[in-house]
């Protein structure tokens, strides 16, 4: 099992209004069998960060600078053929956001997945049946319907049918992109624990995308907290959702109820989301930070370690041992 | 201003709204009638200046209860009493009349708005369609009223844009505020933020609260998210396959949710503190096709605590205290059981 190391990485969407930003100096390690969250507002670049991981970008969207190794390879440079036959889907394998959606309707699941082992892998039909056979069992879908439709399924089923679908290759690292974002409590809480198992039972690391903070404290180790195409804190679960430094992540916990609390006031963060084509200058939450001044304005704050170990804030308002304002957001 | 007083605006009883299903010619001739049971003999009441959460999975029926109280959807049966009246006696034309007063935000922003034509036209076209668009100046300040109710600001500004010209937050706020430009008493607003990121749909919540506390206006707020719901709502009614099989004050019906199904639900909600870590994965099988609903209680086959009572008997939603209702043949059993969880998660904590 191998580290994922990503440094400064840079993907922009080239439109004809300009550069959109999408992944903006990204940098973050992850280490064999944990599960790192990212969180944050959409459009801040989730999504993007994940498809660039995956060298599945679309046309024009184009890596401007940075580095992504995988147990010490560099991935970013590889060539396509390269990638494509060790890489992608084999190490590196993703479940993009809305994927339930996209199974063929006219395909059963089980042969679904067994076409993903197949265009992978040189095994036989029945190897490849039997295998899909094993996946469906390891994501808590009884074998048995192999030979159902995609419409036969649950939505909950359907989001673990693709689970299993991105690991018909034995992947290290998985990449969830919002896995749950479309299902019912119940549903969420099935697919979450099928996920958690599963890591247990593999290893597997794992990237969950979600913009919901509940879902990545209950289910992983780390959080990264993304914020207009960069990470802007990063740290163990239990440090950043439970002492949040930057700014942003106070408000971002701030305005997620949780049901267990005592009934309290809607909390917002006032002032809109930025606009990657023209992202603010320095600390691009400035306009929206209530302990903003002239420095947040003009510089661009760092992503540093402060106050505790791996830790690491971009808030010039935070000092070195982590002390910083309590911002309440209204 | 006119504040909550307790009073009734509202009163649904044994309201049903079934789809029927397209029969094969098998069940045709076999007279055989088949419907989707979405609203099942629901009743419910909304006080003046409350907002009551309407809560539940998918599918359960929420969005049909939301347009047959304005009959925008033809009740099967049953009755809607708003302000001492029964709508569903009402001709057509009265009942365009009476959408003066009742209006409804719908749960997607970006199919309810025809992208043709500018926020001024979009807002304006209730009162258009009241026959209250004659004087262009009215109308004018009618919009700009609406649209700064729902901070648009400044209004000028936003009057003659597109909807694609415009944020999710700011187009559900134009949604809004075309509810609010008849100046109703009461407002569907069906999953009015579920489409939005937390950080700016608490703008839109604001909004909300700040009407319903100023001007006693009543809401119905429809979502599937029970902690939104329990931090904004005065009183939820939890839906499950048709039927609403417990209501009560937010805090009372999240405290102590006296059904199994209620339970569950709240169970299933993730926590956001990764200290407590726990992912409870609630009842077990899947929601009934409510086409086919089970007999007696329609919770039996996947209720922990079903008895043959269950299986043959639906349970009547009663008051247990203080305006709680719940419909469950087994309520002692059900507080019991969730007074044994919490002692225990007590006990686990003091280790
Ligand atoms: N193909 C594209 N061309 C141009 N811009 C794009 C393209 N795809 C995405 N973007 C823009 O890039 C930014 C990041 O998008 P991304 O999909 O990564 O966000 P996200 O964080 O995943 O959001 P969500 O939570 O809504 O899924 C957004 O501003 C988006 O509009
Ligand atoms: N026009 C219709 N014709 C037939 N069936 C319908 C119609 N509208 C709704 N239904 C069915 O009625 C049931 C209740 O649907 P409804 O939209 O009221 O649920 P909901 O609780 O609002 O769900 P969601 O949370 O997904 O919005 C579902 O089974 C749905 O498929
Ligand atoms: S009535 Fe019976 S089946 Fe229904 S919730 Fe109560 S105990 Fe469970
Ligand atoms: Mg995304
Ligand atoms: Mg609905």
């Amino acid at each position: 099992m191998s580290e994922l190391v990503v440094q400064d990485l840079r993907m922009y969407y080239q439109s004809r209004r300009g550069q959109v930003r999408a992944v903006d100096g990204v940098s973050f390690t992850l280490a064999p069998g944990k599960a790192l969250g990212i969180v944050g507002e959409s459009g801040c670049g989730k999504s993007s960060l994940g498809i660039t991981l995956l060298r599945l970008l679309p046309p024009n969207g184009r890596v401007m600078g940075g580095s992504v190794r995988l147990g010490g390879e560099e991935l970013l440079t590889m060539d396509e053929e390269t990638f494509r036959k060790n890489i992608r889907w084999k190490k590196l394998a993703m479940v993009f956001q809305g994927a339930m959606n996209a199974l063929n309707p006219v395909l059963t699941v089980g042969s679904q997945i067994a076409e993903a082992i197949l265009a992978h892998e040189r095994v036989t039909k029945e190897e490849a049946e039997r295998r899909a056979k094993d996946l469906l069992a390891m994501v808590g879908i009884n074998p048995a319907r192999y030979g159902h439709y995609p419409h036969e399924f649950s939505g909950g089923m359907k989001q673990r049918a693709v689970i299993a679908m991105a690991l018909a290759c034995n992947p290290q690292v998985i990449i969830a992109d919002e896995p749950t974002t479309a299902l019912d409590v119940m549903v969420q809480a099935q697919v979450l624990k099928a996920i958690s198992d599963l890591r247990q039972r593999l290893g597997l690391s794992l990237i969950l995308v979600s913009h919901d903070l509940s879902v990545v404290a209950q289910t992983c180790d780390e959080v990264a907290v993304m914020y207009a195409g960069k990470i802007v804190e990063h740290g163990p679960v239990e440090e950043v959702l439970v002492r949040p430094r930057h700014p942003y992540t106070q408000g971002l916990t701030q305005a997620f109820p949780d049901i267990r609390a005592d009934r309290a006031p809607i909390v917002s963060i006032p002032g809109t989301p930025p606009n990657l084509l023209s992202p603010p200058s320095g600390c691009r939450f400035h306009p929206r930070c209530p302990l903003a001044d002239e420095l947040c304005a003009r510089e661009e704050p760092e992503l540093v370690e402060k106050g505790a170990a791996r830790h690491r804030v971009a808030c010039h308002q935070v000092s070195v041992s982590g002390e910083v304002a309590e911002v309440r957001f209204a | 201003m006119k504040a909550s007083n307790g009073e009734i605006l509202l009163e649904v009883r044994n309201l049903v709204k079934h789809f029927p299903l397209r029969r094969s010619l098998k069940d045709i001739m076999q007279g055989k009638r088949s419907a989707v049971r979405a609203v099942d003999g629901v009743s419910f009441f909304v006080r003046r200046g409350e907002i009551l959460g309407l809560v539940g999975e998918s599918g359960c029926g929420k969005t049909t209860t939301g347009r047959v109280l304005l009959r925008l959807e033809e009740p099967t049966s049953g009755e809607i009493i708003f302000d001492g009246q029964d709508i569903t006696q009402l001709s057509r034309q009265e009942m365009t009349r009476l959408r003066r007063r009742m209006q409804i935000v719908f749960q997607d922003p970006y199919d309810s708005m025809n992208p043709n034509l500018d926020v001024f036209r979009i807002v304006a076209e209730p009162l258009r369609i009241q026959g209250l668009a004659r004087d262009h100046d009215e109308v004018t300040e009618r919009v700009a009223r609406a649209l700064a109710d729902v901070e648009l600001t400044p209004v000028e500004e936003y009057m003659h844009r597109y909807p694609r010209e415009l944020s999710g937050g700011q187009r559900q706020r134009v949604a809004i505020a075309r509810a609010l430009v008849l100046d109703p008493d009461f407002i569907v607003a069906d999953e009015p933020v579920s489409m939005l990121d937390v950080s700016i749909r608490g703008g839109i919540l604001k909004i909300l609260m700040r009407l319903v506390r100023e001007r006693g206006l009543s809401l119905l707020f429809i979502t599937h998210d029970l902690s939104l719901a329990r931090h904004f709502c005065d009183r939820i009614a939890v839906m499950y396959l048709g039927k609403i099989v417990e209501h009560g004050a937010a805090d009372s019906l999240v405290y102590r949710p006296h059904h199994p199904y209620t339970q569950a639900l709240m169970d299933a909600v993730l926590s956001t503190d990764p200290r407590q870590k726990h992912i409870f994965t609630g009842l077990t099988g899947e929601i009934p096709n409510p086409a086919n609903p089970p007999s007696g209680c329609r919770l039996h086959p996947r209720c922990p605590l079903a008895t043959g009572l269950c299986r043959t008997e639906e349970p009547p939603l009663v008051e247990h205290k203080d305006g709680h209702w719940a419909a469950c043949h087994h309520v002692e059993q059900s507080l019991a059981r969730l007074e044994a969880k919490v002692t225990t998660a007590a006990a686990a904590e003091a280790e």
